[in-house]
């Protein structure tokens, strides 16, 4: 007999789950990279309108993250990733992404410069091996530090406010910049980062400093609309900013089998992230071959006729010839609009004549909607709020 | 003073780079070759026969007016056997069999050698061409490509499907389906995986077996060249040739670095820490060693990167040298011919085991070579390449001395007074052999000639046509396509390669 019982409770618990599981009263519970996160506490209404209107708190430990510390740190995230993290200065943070040989990307996340030496970087998927591989030859080392650090999202317009009440002065932090702070018997990082386009912030701190900064939250943001929210929200709020997702948006090329669904940051809009003139990095040579040609496929916005979220639905020139299919969609409670984010051939990435061919589900029966899309501008939703420093009092 | 500029640098003067350099210099460019050595000639030093001399390259480099004579360009095999029953192969792959061998063998041999140099034949032009690529409008020769095709089916149903039933399968198998005779058996077995990290029955053997039976010397396939002088006066005459061709050739100059300029290879730096520029870098030194250390992991992608760090390069073999008081007596056999140690191919398998797990043979295998017993004038010297040999083993200079007793304990058997008649004893381990030549892990082919590293897989993939990964980068090392040996195949084929990307 074994003394490995491990399997019978496959997924890992956060370190807010004593404060997440009280207040999951829809016990409604999701597999976020092997941990239980909340998909919706209550609401799921009143918590993407929270993200609007008030505030949230959302749990963000399950989010992947790796320390890469050393003298050569810079040079190898410039080999690594897309774009310039030389140019990241302390305190900063920046949204990256990565690719293969071959040009296909791996991930994308967000870069934060700790320290002249030391970096994070945060992600969906793990990547440890080609991290790893990918530090050969550099005075560098790379940790998977996603269990040493308990991180909550605080999003919404009265975010601000709330860590004021809460003792933080954040009046001065701009977006993508941070702050470090002695919290509790440990220290908090707040930086101006989010998932929602909106106003927020993202705490990070040591597991056993948990507990304490979820309730210093609560309390500071009791008579301000705090609550908290779980993916489902954060997914309507990502969608509303245009905000793409590994893994739902495009198939990362370390898992991807079929070779025509590999996508490059320039058929997934990200093209603005990469900086030619850096030097060398990992894909260059192929995505300067990609840009040289033409890429195959754009991602676009859409909004769709009508008031059936698009989710999966494939995209059709003159409802004809099949042109992309739509990685996520929603129904827009703030801009009351049926928005889509889509791949679609890099020829309709303009958009006339494009139909989404929408499943309804009404009480049992599918009705087949074939429903004019249009290409509109991302992000759908940015609120002035979101970059104005100090941050409003709301 | 001004710098002279060159074309082109070719780094190595070993037979490729020797080899491309000529070719270049002949179509009007400017060449320099750097050799970290203090003599020219690389890896042929290691080797003691020829058997893929390109004869593209023995011509055009007009090698006999630079001083290239053969001692023998058809030196025949004793298989030793230490009862004094020996066999005698002679002739292009033991056309004639003499000796300690069945009735059945002599037909049977005969049968399968016809097979084995036809199949070889089919094959070779392969070595003459740039790999394809698995690509789509990759430009590949598809007119000799199926050629090549058009050749095998021509050779008949049977044949064709009997070259395809054997080609992946392995040398053991192959000889017992048709052959019964030890000694036979055990040579054919040693041939076919010297040099390589494999024994007779570990898979895919015969693939790289038949790419060593396509080679030629003289013009007649199979068989084995002495070059009078010994390999080290090949090496001469092809540094001779480029020289005479124009091209600056520089030794004890060893790179350290390919400089790397606006993601462009754009010189090369040397242990002195001189700078030489040249808009075309040849590379003709192994391909971890080019991308690894002299490009560098931050000039190149990491899947490459990964790629090369694991190329296989696992030397087996081990190079003997006994300075003699007189010549041995090996129970009667022709001194003159190359002497093979393998009893049977469960010998050469038995030699091959211990390497897997880095220990040495209790009882080697090892084909020899008695330069003085074809010129009485030079001192006596048994020069032998041993399998297998560990390259990495725990404690090298254990592994050196275990391994020298053994094959001194070897030799003894088959020629018994050896031992009181040598002078001076030295041998060559795979790691010795890496210090000494800079091949990865001492492979004698810069790079393990395995299936899975050949052709378009050779040495790596989207490398594998000449054209390094970064502009202005060329691979011309045993460690691409068709592979090692003496041959300067691979540094011609980069040649041609470059001029056709001109």
């Amino acid at each position: 007999m074994t003394a490995l019982r491990h399997y019978e409770t496959p997924l890992q618990t956060t370190a807010f789950h004593p404060r997440t599981e009280a207040a999951n009263k829809l016990w409604s519970w999701g597999n976020w990279a092997g941990y239980a996160t909340v998909l919706t506490y209550e609401d799921l209404a009143m918590e993407h309108s929270a993200i609007r209107n008030t505030a949230t708190v959302y749990d963000l430990c399950p989010m992947v993250k790796y320390r890469i510390e050393g003298p050569e740190a810079a040079v190898y995230l410039n080999r690594l990733t897309l774009r310039d993290a030389a140019k990241l200065s302390v305190s900063g943070v920046h949204y990256t992404a990565w690719v293969t040989d071959q040009g296909h990307l791996l991930d994308d996340g967000t870069l934060f410069r700790l320290a002249p030496d030391q970096y994070r970087l945060c992600c969906q998927e793990r990547h440890l091996p080609w991290l790893l591989d990918s530090a050969h030859g550099f005075d560098v080392t790379v940790t998977d530090e996603t269990e040493e650090i308990a991180a909550l999202s605080l999003q919404g317009p009265t975010s601000a406010e709330i860590l004021r009440l809460a003792g933080f002065d954040v009046d001065q932090l701009k977006p993508f910049r941070m702050m470090d702070l002695p919290f509790g018997t440990g220290r908090l990082m707040i930086s101006r980062t989010g998932f929602t386009g909106d106003l927020g912030y993202e705490l990070w701190t040591t597991p056993d400093q948990a507990l304490a900064l979820w309730d210093a939250l609560f309390q500071a943001g009791a008579l301000h609309g705090l609550r908290p929210i779980g993916s489902a929200a954060v997914n309507i709020a990502r969608l509303e900013a245009g905000f793409i997702i590994t893994g739902y948006d495009f198939t990362p090329a370390d898992i991807c089998l079929r070779e025509d669904r590999l996508r490059s940051p320039l058929e997934m809009g990200l093209g603005w992230l990469i900086d030619w003139d850096k030097g060398h990095f990992t894909g260059k040579a192929a995505l300067a071959r990609q840009r040289d040609h033409g890429p195959k496929w754009a991602f676009v916005g859409l909004e769709i006729e009508g008031n059936i979220p698009a989710d999966g639905a494939i995209l059709y020139h003159a409802q004809k010839r099949e042109v992309g299919v739509i990685t996520g969609a929603c129904w827009s409670p703030v801009l009351k609009k049926n928005i889509a984010l889509a791949q679609i051939l890099a020829e309709h990435a303009a958009g006339s004549n494009i139909w989404a061919e929408i499943y309804a589900l009404r009480e049992l029966h599918y009705e087949k909607l074939m429903m004019r899309a249009r290409v509109v501008e991302r992000p759908f939703f940015a609120p002035a709020r979101r970059r104005a420093t100090p941050p409003g009092r709301f | 003073m001004p710098m002279p500029s060159y074309d082109v640098i070719v780094i190595g003067a070993g037979p490729n780079g020797l080899a491309a350099a000529h070719r270049l210099a002949s179509r009007g460019a400017k060449v320099l070759v750097l050799e970290g050595a203090n003599t020219p000639g690389g890896g042929a030093g290691l080797a003691h026969l020829s058997y893929n001399l390109d004869a593209r390259v023995e011509a055009a480099m007009n090698l006999r007016d630079h001083g290239l004579r053969w001692m023998s360009t058809n030196l025949a095999t004793t298989a030793l056997s230490a009862d004094g029953m020996h066999l005698r192969l002679e002739g292009a792959l033991g056309d004639r069999l003499t000796g300690n061998c069945s009735d059945a063998d002599h037909i049977a041999w005969a049968q399968l050698r016809r097979r084995l140099l036809r199949f070889a034949a089919v094959l070779s032009p392969l070595n003459q061409m740039t790999p394809p690529r698995i690509a789509r409008k990759a430009g590949n020769h598809l007119l000799q490509l199926a050629k090549v095709g058009l050749r095998a089916r021509m050779l008949g149903a049977s044949e064709f499907r009997e070259l395809g039933r054997i080609l992946l399968t392995n040398v053991h198998d192959l000889l017992d389906d048709e052959l019964t005779s030890p000694l036979l058996k055990g040579v054919l077995a040693f041939d076919a995986t010297l040099g390589g990290w494999l024994g007779p029955r570990s898979p895919n053997t015969v693939l790289p077996w038949l790419v060593r039976l396509s080679g030629q010397t003289a013009g007649v396939q199979g068989v084995l060249g002495l070059p009078k002088g010994g390999m080290p006066a090949l090496a001469a005459a092809l540094a001779r040739s480029v020289e005479a061709a124009g091209v600056t050739l520089r030794c004890n100059a060893r790179v350290i670095r390919i400089m790397i300029e606006a993601e462009r290879a754009v010189g090369v730096t040397l242990t002195s820490g001189e700078e030489v520029r040249a808009p075309r870098i040849l590379s003709a030194i192994a391909p971890a060693v080019t991308l690894l250390d002299l490009v560098g992991p931050r000039h190149l992608d990491t899947g490459l990167t990964t790629r090369a760090r694991q190329l296989k390069a696992r030397g087996g073999t081990a190079k003997l040298d006994l300075t003699l008081r007189a010549l041995p007596d090996f129970r009667g056999a022709n001194l003159k011919d190359r002497l093979v140690i393998a009893g049977s191919e469960h010998a050469v398998e038995t030699a091959f085991n211990p390497v897997k797990y880095g220990r040495t043979p209790d009882r080697p295998v090892m084909e020899i070579v008695l330069p003085s017993a074809h010129d009485p004038e030079a001192p006596h010297h048994l020069s032998a390449i041993v399998q297998f040999a560990p390259h990495a083993p725990a404690d090298r200079d254990a592994a050196r001395q275990a391994m020298l007793a053994a094959c001194m304990a070897q030799l003894e058997t088959q020629a018994p007074g050896i031992g009181a008649l040598v002078q001076r004893a030295e041998i060559l381990m795979p790691f010795d052999i890496e210090d000494r030549y800079g091949l990865p892990g001492g492979q004698w082919h810069a790079g393990e000639l395995s299936v899975e590293q050949m052709l378009f897989l050779r040495p790596l993939p989207g490398v594998a046509q000449y054209r390094g990964p970064i502009p202005g980068l060329w691979l011309a090392s045993a460690g691409c396509h068709p592979g090692g040996g003496v041959s300067g195949t691979p540094g011609w084929n980069a040649a041609l390669a470059m001029e056709a990307a001109e």
